[in-house]
């Protein structure tokens, strides 16, 4: 070591470091045991990140971040609860069949678009509809929609295979449909079909558009129609909404707007996540299962770590000796063993993370077919930070332990029993 | 004459295998740019009473005082730092860091004591190399050098932070006769020219009285 090079670098660093550069090989052994329990770290934890984001992308293509609907309610009893001594009143509490109708829906949809973080909101209303060509028949359920809002929240656009979405705005009684239902039916573009409600009334309507999801179950149900035919098909007039679906800024705090759209619309709010509490269950499986993976090949890395510092204290306790013997703290011999935890495993986590981005890179072009095509895995910097940031503390603790124990040398001990 | 190290009633016990009492009330002063022997028999407690006046062993009673300042009670971390500014250590068995050159094991010291630039640093360890006729050997891992070179470098590392006092535990131990004259004839250099005060332990009666004071110790006690 010519030590000329380094101006100013503490003699405890220095010391650190000549003793891990005197053993290059098992330097380079260690720190690459930790880069596989960090590239582990990352590449496991990407793994899930673009599992979760690729399923919820699919999932915000039919379903909104929240959902604002009247609540069902239950009947309330005449008589009003009876104290102990009176006469038990039996009821038998039923849902009321009321109106599902949103009251004023235009200045709700006005005042919810002016909440802070949402980024479209659209009124929206389903219908339970039969599609009929001739003696074919399909069930299936029907969307009465504004078109450009509900384009701009689904991006049904990207799922058009023929005709144009625009053409509904022309079209006062256009239809489009799913491609399963097109085929069920057999029916082209411009062809018409009749489209019965619960109800009983009928419309005859024009195909203007096809459209293709991942779902097969989507394609042989779904329809998109303008509001006012759906209005017309619930024998309703035009200030009938049901729904009114909001997207936010990030669908992951969606929860957190609920109470300020209640209280605005004085409605019922519900997020996506407490519609697809199932979704949400199986996503959280993953993260503890991929998570319960990398950390066991995290502490293997550290038990890395600790077992070489630790038998590096064991082997210098003569050098440990002399140095505190020449003045040197209790608080420098931590530093210095920690120094030398540190650069191990400062270098093996840098490693880790090229290792972890190499993988993830690789894995992404890896393609699997249907709709997914390619690997929904991408590079996560967050992930990437996290992987940094566990690394190093985990090379402390590792550290940490057997340098304290290095401090606690006796030199007087050291130097009498030889 | 100036009082360098002084030591008021030492008393030391060792508890294990049973109690035994290795220092009783040892009193001494030692002046400035003496050289003293202390010898004795093993288990006379002559080593004990180095390693008590080195401040690493700091189980005793009594009070030490280097340069009329109490060292006795002072906290650990200060205790080094005293050590790393005022005291220099030769051992029997050199303890030089073997993964570094002699000349970086002459530095260390200094460069935690951190009072020089590292070029006044090496220049100065360089010196101290040379004054023990050892400077050929500077660049050399610690590890490549014979039994002698390595005592010598020691002893370089012992004088790089200018320290008051000297501390050797049996410096010739491990010396043949020519190497043992080598030293001797250094340690009283460094006595007479940088007026350092050198304190040896030594089984060695020849080496013991060529210093200038021979302090004999016999279970727990001077004589």
């Amino acid at each position: 070591m010519n030590f000329k090079n380094k101006i100013k670098l503490n003699v405890d660093f220095e010391i650190a470091f000549t003793h891990v550069l005197a053993k290059k090989k098992q330097t380079i052994i260690v720190s690459f045991t930790v880069a596989i329990g960090i590239a582990a770290f990352i590449f496991l934890n990407s793994l899930v990140a673009g599992f979760n984001r690729d399923s919820d992308e699919a999932l915000f293509k039919s379903t909104p971040h929240i959902r604002i609907y009247v609540d069902d309610k239950i009947s309330q009893t005449l008589i009003s609860d009876t104290s102990n001594n009176s006469i038990s009143v039996i009821t038998n509490p039923k849902i009321i069949n009321e109106n599902k109708k949103l009251l004023n829906p235009e200045q709700i949809l006005k005042e919810v678009k002016s909440v802070e973080n949402v980024t479209t909101a659209t009124i929206w209303l389903n219908v339970n509809v039969f599609y009929n060509n001739g003696s074919a028949q399909v069930n299936g359920s029907s969307s009465g929609v504004n078109i450009n809002e509900a384009n701009e929240m689904f991006d049904i656009q990207s799922t058009m295979v023929e005709g144009d979405l625009h053409n509904l705005i022309s079209t006062a009684n256009g239809i489009i449909v799913g491609v399963g239902i097109a085929e069920n039916l057999n029916v082209k573009i411009d062809d018409n079909i009749s489209v019965v409600s619960p109800l009983g009334i009928v419309k005859i309507m024009k195909v203007v558009g096809l459209f293709k999801t991942s779902n097969s179950v989507v394609d042989k149900s779904k329809s998109y129609m303008n509001l006012s035919i759906a209005q017309q098909l619930m024998a309703q007039g035009p200030d009938y909404i049901t729904d009114i679906y909001v997207n936010v800024k990030d669908p992951n705090k969606a929860s957190e707007y609920i109470s300020e759209l209640k209280a605005i619309t004085k409605y019922n709010a519900e997020d996506w996540k407490a519609a697809n509490e199932s979704a949400e269950a199986s996503k959280k499986t993953r993260g503890v299962m991929m998570g319960s993976i990398s950390f066991i090949i995290l502490i293997v890395a550290a038990f890395t770590i600790y077992n070489i510092v630790n038998m590096t204290v064991k082997q210098k306790m003569h050098d440990i000796a002399i140095l505190k013997a020449q003045g040197f703290a209790g608080n420098s011999v931590v530093k210095i063993f920690i120094s030398e935890a540190m650069i191990i495993g400062i270098l093996g986590t840098f490693m880790g993370m090229i290792l972890g981005a190499v993988l993830v890179k690789a894995l992404s072009k890896v393609y699997i077919g249907g709709d997914k095509g390619y690997f929904p895995i991408q590079f996560e910097p967050q992930i990437m930070f996290m992987g940094l940031v566990v690394g190093l503390i985990v090379t402390l603790i590792a550290g940490y332990i057997p340098a304290r124990g290095a401090a606690k040398v006796d030199p007087v001990s050291i130097f009498r029993n030889l | 004459m100036q009082t360098i190290l002084k030591s008021e009633n030492i008393t030391k016990y060792f508890y294990t295998p049973e109690k035994f009492k290795v220092l009783d009330n040892i009193s001494f002063e030692i002046q400035k740019s003496e050289f003293v022997s202390i010898i004795g028999k093993s288990g006379s407690g002559k080593s004990t009473l180095l390693y008590v006046l080195s401040t690493m062993d700091t189980d005793y009673t009594g009070k030490i005082f280097i340069e009329n300042e109490t060292l006795t009670g002072l906290k650990q971390d200060k205790l080094a730092m005293m050590r790393n500014k005022n005291i220099g250590f030769v051992f029997q068995f050199h303890y030089l860091l073997p993964e570094f050159s002699c000349l970086n094991n002459v530095m260390i010291p200094a460069l935690k004591l951190n009072k020089y630039s590292r070029k006044e640093i090496e220049d100065n360890a360089y010196q101290k190399l040379k004054l023990l006729g050892i400077e050929d050997q500077a660049l050399k891992p610690a590890s490549k050098l014979s039994g002698g070179q390595q005592q010598r470098v020691a002893i370089a590392r012992a004088l790089i932070n200018e320290p008051k006092i000297i501390m050797c535990d049996e410096p010739t131990g491990n010396l043949d006769t020519k190497n043992t004259t080598i030293v001797l004839d250094i340690f009283k250099q460094i006595s007479k020219e940088l007026q350092q005060t050198i304190i040896t332990v030594t089984h060695d009666n020849d080496f013991a009285k060529a210093s200038d004071r021979i302090i004999e110790m016999q279970d727990g006690r001077i004589l």
